[in-house]
C-alpha cells in the first residue's frame, strides 16, 4: 500500500513535468490554432539556458530557470516574428513540415555547440533525495515539480480567463477581423501569446534537466508525450491539458508497477481509450 | 579525330593517375551514427580514431591512409549495408572500420565476407557479430564477457546470494540480462525475480519500486548509455534504494563520466564490470588520457577505446603484411596479435578473431571530494564466453 502511493505520487510528478512541457503548446495550438511541432525545440532552449547559466556562469538554480523562461521567450519571438507569423494561414501541412524542420535543425545546432553528451546541472542540495512522510518516500525534486505545476496551473488560468490581457488574446482568436475592428493589436497578442508558449516550454524544459537528463535529441523524444497530453486534454485548455498529463503520468507509472510486461504501451492505450470517450479532448470544445 | 584523341590520352592518364594513388594510399572507410540518439559515443569513438592517427602519422608501411567517413545516422541496418558496399564499389576502400551498433555491424558482415574485405568492429557487442565474417576482428567488447565475469564474480568474491534483474527489452539489454545470470547461476547464485522495461524509458520509478517490494540483497541493472543511467540512478535514490546497502550491479555504462555527474552522490557504491576506465592507473592509460584531454577537451571513455585500439590493430596488421591489404592477409596479420593498450594486455582470439581483455570490477567510490569509479578486482584473459561454448559444441 505504502509503495503504491509512493508510486502513484511518483507518476503524478511526472505528469506534471509533462504538463509544464505541453501547457505552452496547448496555448498556441489551441489558441492561435498553429500547429507548432517544434514546441520541445523551445523547451530544449530552456533547458540548455538552464545548464549553461548554472555551469558556466555560475548562477543559482532558480536564477537559471528564470532565466531559461526569457531566454526561450525571447527565441520564440523572434522565430514569431521572422517565420512563424508567415504561416499563419497557411494550411496545417505547411506548418508541420515547417516546424518539424525547426525541430531537426534544433537538433543538429545543439548537437554542434554543446556536443551530444549529456547534459546536467547540480540543483540545490535539499531538492536532491528523498524525504520521508509516514513511512513513504516521496522524492524532493517530484514534491518541487508539483509545486511548481500546481502554481503554473493557476497562474495560467487566472491570466487567460480573468485579465484583460487573456480577454485580448482569446478575442483575437475567435475572430481576428471583429477583433480587428475593435481596435484589438492583434499582431501583438499572437506575439505575446507566443513568447508566454515559448517561456514556458523553457521553463518545463529547465526543470527537465534534473528529472530525465538534456540531450540534442530532446526535441524529438518529448514531442510525442506532449502531443498525447495536448490531443487527451484538449485544444487550448489549461484544465485539460493538466487532468491529461496528471492522468496519462498516474496510469503511466501504475501500469509500469502493475503490469511491467505491458510497458510502454500503456500510455498509448489509455490515449486511444480517451480519445473514443471524447474525440475532442477531455476538456475540448470543438 | 584529333579531338578525340586527345580526350581518350586525358582519360587514360586520369586512370593511371588514379591508379597510382590508390597504389600508394590505403583507404579506410569508417562507418559510425554520427547523427542522432548515438551521435555522442561515435563521437568520441572517432575523436580516439584521429587521435591515434595524429600520434602515429599517417603513413604506414610506406603507404599514406585516406579515410571516408559515412554515417548511419542510428540504428540502420539496411543503411549500414549500403555504406558498405559503396564503400567498397565506390570508393574502393581497403578496409572497413568503426561500427558503434550491434544491427549494422551484423549488415556490413555480409559484406565484408562477400567483398573479402577486412573489417574491424571498434564497438559493437553482440557476440555473433565475428561470426558473419572471416575477415573480421574486434577491439571493444562483447556484452557476454563483460556481464558473465561480473555475475561469476558476484557470486563468488562479491559474496551475493540473491539478486533481482532489470534490464532495457532489447537485444543487448537481453545479452546483458542473459550473460549475467549465466555467469551468476553458474557461480551458484538464485535470480529472485526479473523484469524488463521498454528502450525508451525516461522514469523508472515504477520499476525501482517493484524490484525494492522483494527487497533483494542486489540489483543487477542494464540500461544503454545515454540519459538512462543517471536517471535510474536517481530513481533508486528516491525510492530509498542505497547502492551502499543493497548492492547494485551493472556493466559500465551506469557509472561512466556523464552519468556519474547527474546521479551526484546517489552513484555511490554501485558496482560495474569493465573492460575500460579512464581511471585506469597505468602510465600507458594516463598518457592516452592526458594526450585524448588536450585535443578534446573531454575524458576519453570506453568507445573512444575500442576507436583507439581498433586503429592500432589496423596500423600493426598492415605493417606485419608490409603495406598488402587484402582481407586475407589483414586477417591473418591480425590473429593472435598481443599488445599492451591503454586498458590493459589484451589480444585477438587467432581462432575467433574476437578480443581476450581483463575485465575490471569496480566500484564508484569519493576520492579526494570527487565520485570515481575505483577498481576492487579483475578477471584476466577473459575470452568471449558465449564462442568457448560454441567452440566446445
Amino acid at each position: 500500500m505504502q509503495s503504491l502511493v509512493g508510486v502513484l505520487f511518483d507518476g503524478f510528478a511526472y505528469g506534471m513535468l509533462l504538463f509544464l512541457l505541453s501547457v505552452g503548446l496547448s496555448v498556441t495550438l489551441g489558441m492561435m490554432n498553429f500547429v507548432n511541432l517544434a514546441h520541445c525545440s523551445f523547451a530544449m532552449v530552456g533547458g540548455y539556458a538552464t545548464v549553461s547559466f548554472m555551469n558556466r556562469l555560475g548562477w543559482p538554480f532558480f536564477a537559471a530557470l528564470a532565466a531559461a523562461f526569457v531566454v526561450a521567450a525571447a527565441v520564440a519571438v523572434v522565430l514569431e516574428r521572422t517565420l512563424y507569423r508567415r504561416l499563419y494561414r497557411a494550411s496545417d501541412l505547411d506548418q508541420c513540415l515547417f516546424t518539424i524542420g525547426i525541430v531537426f535543425i534544433s537538433v543538429a545546432a545543439f548537437a554542434f555547440f554543446y556536443t551530444t553528451e549529456l547534459q546536467s546541472a547540480r540543483v540545490p542540495e535539499y531538492l536532491r533525495g528523498a524525504v520521508q512522510i509516514m513511512g513513504i518516500n516521496f522524492a524532493a525534486y517530484r514534491i518541487f515539480l508539483v509545486a511548481v505545476s500546481l502554481a503554473m496551473a493557476v497562474l495560467l488560468i487566472f491570466l487567460l480567463e480573468r485579465t484583460q490581457f487573456g480577454a485580448t488574446v482569446r478575442a483575437a482568436v475567435d475572430n481576428q477581423r471583429m477583433a480587428r475592428g475593435l481596435g484589438i493589436d492583434v499582431d501583438r497578442a499572437f506575439m505575446i501569446t507566443f513568447a508566454l508558449g515559448g517561456g514556458l516550454a523553457g521553463l518545463g524544459g529547465g526543470l527537465a534537466v534534473e528529472f530525465v537528463g538534456l540531450e540534442p535529441t530532446f526535441a524529438l523524444t518529448y514531442l510525442v508525450y506532449v502531443l498525447i497530453v495536448v490531443a487527451v486534454g484538449g485544444l487550448g485548455s489549461i484544465g485539460g491539458s493538466f487532468v491529461a498529463a496528471a492522468v496519462l503520468g498516474i496510469s503511466d507509472m501504475a501500469g509500469k508497477y502493475f503490469f511491467p510486461w505491458l510497458g510502454a504501451f500503456l500510455i498509448y492505450l489509455v490515449m486511444v481509450a480517451l480519445l473514443m470517450w471524447r474525440p475532442a479532448g477531455l476538456f475540448g470544445k470543438r | 579525330m584529333l579531338r578525340k584523341l586527345a580526350v581518350v590520352t586525358t582519360a587514360a592518364a586520369a586512370l593511371l593517375a588514379a591508379a597510382s594513388v590508390h597504389a600508394q594510399t590505403v583507404k579506410i572507410g569508417i562507418i559510425l551514427p554520427y547523427t542522432g540518439q548515438f551521435a555522442d559515443g561515435a563521437t568520441q569513438l572517432d575523436n580516439a580514431i584521429k587521435l591515434y592517427v595524429k600520434q602515429n602519422g599517417e603513413t604506414v608501411a610506406g603507404r599514406k591512409l585516406e579515410f571516408v567517413r559515412k554515417d548511419t545516422g542510428g540504428i540502420a541496418p539496411d543503411v549500414a549495408k549500403r555504406l558498405a558496399q559503396e564503400l567498397v564499389v565506390r570508393d574502393q576502400v581497403d578496409i572497413l572500420a568503426g561500427f558503434l551498433l550491434t544491427p549494422n555491424a551484423l549488415a556490413a558482415g555480409d559484406v565484408s565476407a562477400e567483398a573479402k574485405k577486412f573489417m574491424v568492429v571498434m564497438n559493437a557487442a553482440t557476440s555473433i557479430i565475428t561470426t558473419k565474417s572471416d575477415y573480421m576482428a574486434r577491439t571493444s567488447l562483447t556484452t557476454p564477457q563483460v556481464n558473465e565475469s561480473l555475475g561469476a564474480w558476484a557470486a563468488t568474491k562479491g559474496g551475493i546470494k540473491k539478486v533481482y534483474t532489470m534490464v532495457s527489452d532489447y537485444g543487448p539489454g537481453h545479452d546483458g540480462e542473459q550473460g549475467f545470470i549465466n555467469g551468476f547461476k553458474g557461480a551458484g547464485g538464485e535470480v529472485i525475480g526479473s523484469v524488463r522495461f521498454p528502450v525508451a524509458n525516461p522514469d523508472f520509478a515504477a520499476f525501482v519500486q517493484r524490484a525494492k517490494d522483494l527487497n533483494p540483497e542486489a540489483i543487477y541493472i542494464w540500461v544503454p548509455g545515454g540519459a538512462q543511467p543517471a536517471a535510474i540512478g536517481k530513481a533508486l535514490a528516491e525510492r530509498g534504494i542505497d547502492a551502499r546497502k543493497t548492492k547494485v550491479l551493472s556493466q559500465l555504462e551506469l557509472t561512466d563520466e556523464s552519468a556519474r555527474k547527474a546521479m551526484g552522490d546517489a552513484a555511490l557504491g554501485i558496482i560495474t564490470g569493465a573492460h575500460y576506465d579512464p581511471e585506469h592507473k597505468s602510465a600507458r592509460n594516463q598518457a592516452f588520457v592526458k594526450a585524448y584531454v588536450a585535443e578534446y577537451k573531454r575524458s576519453p571513455n570506453f568507445f573512444s577505446m575500442g576507436g583507439y585500439d581498433g586503429m592500432h590493430l589496423i596500423y600493426e596488421a598492415l605493417k606485419k603484411t608490409g603495406g598488402k591489404t587484402d582481407g586475407a592477409a589483414l586477417i591473418g596479420a591480425a590473429k593472435g596479435m598481443a599488445w599492451e593498450s591503454p586498458r590493459g594486455p589484451i589480444s585477438i582470439d587467432p581462432e575467433t578473431r574476437d578480443i581476450i581483455q581483463t575485465v575490471y570490477i569496480q566500484r564508484v567510490e569519493k576520492v579526494g571530494g570527487e565520485n570515481v569509479n575505483v577498481e576492487v578486482d579483475k578477471v584476466e584473459k577473459v575470452k568471449d564466453p558465449v564462442k568457448v561454448r560454441m567452440m566446445k559444441k
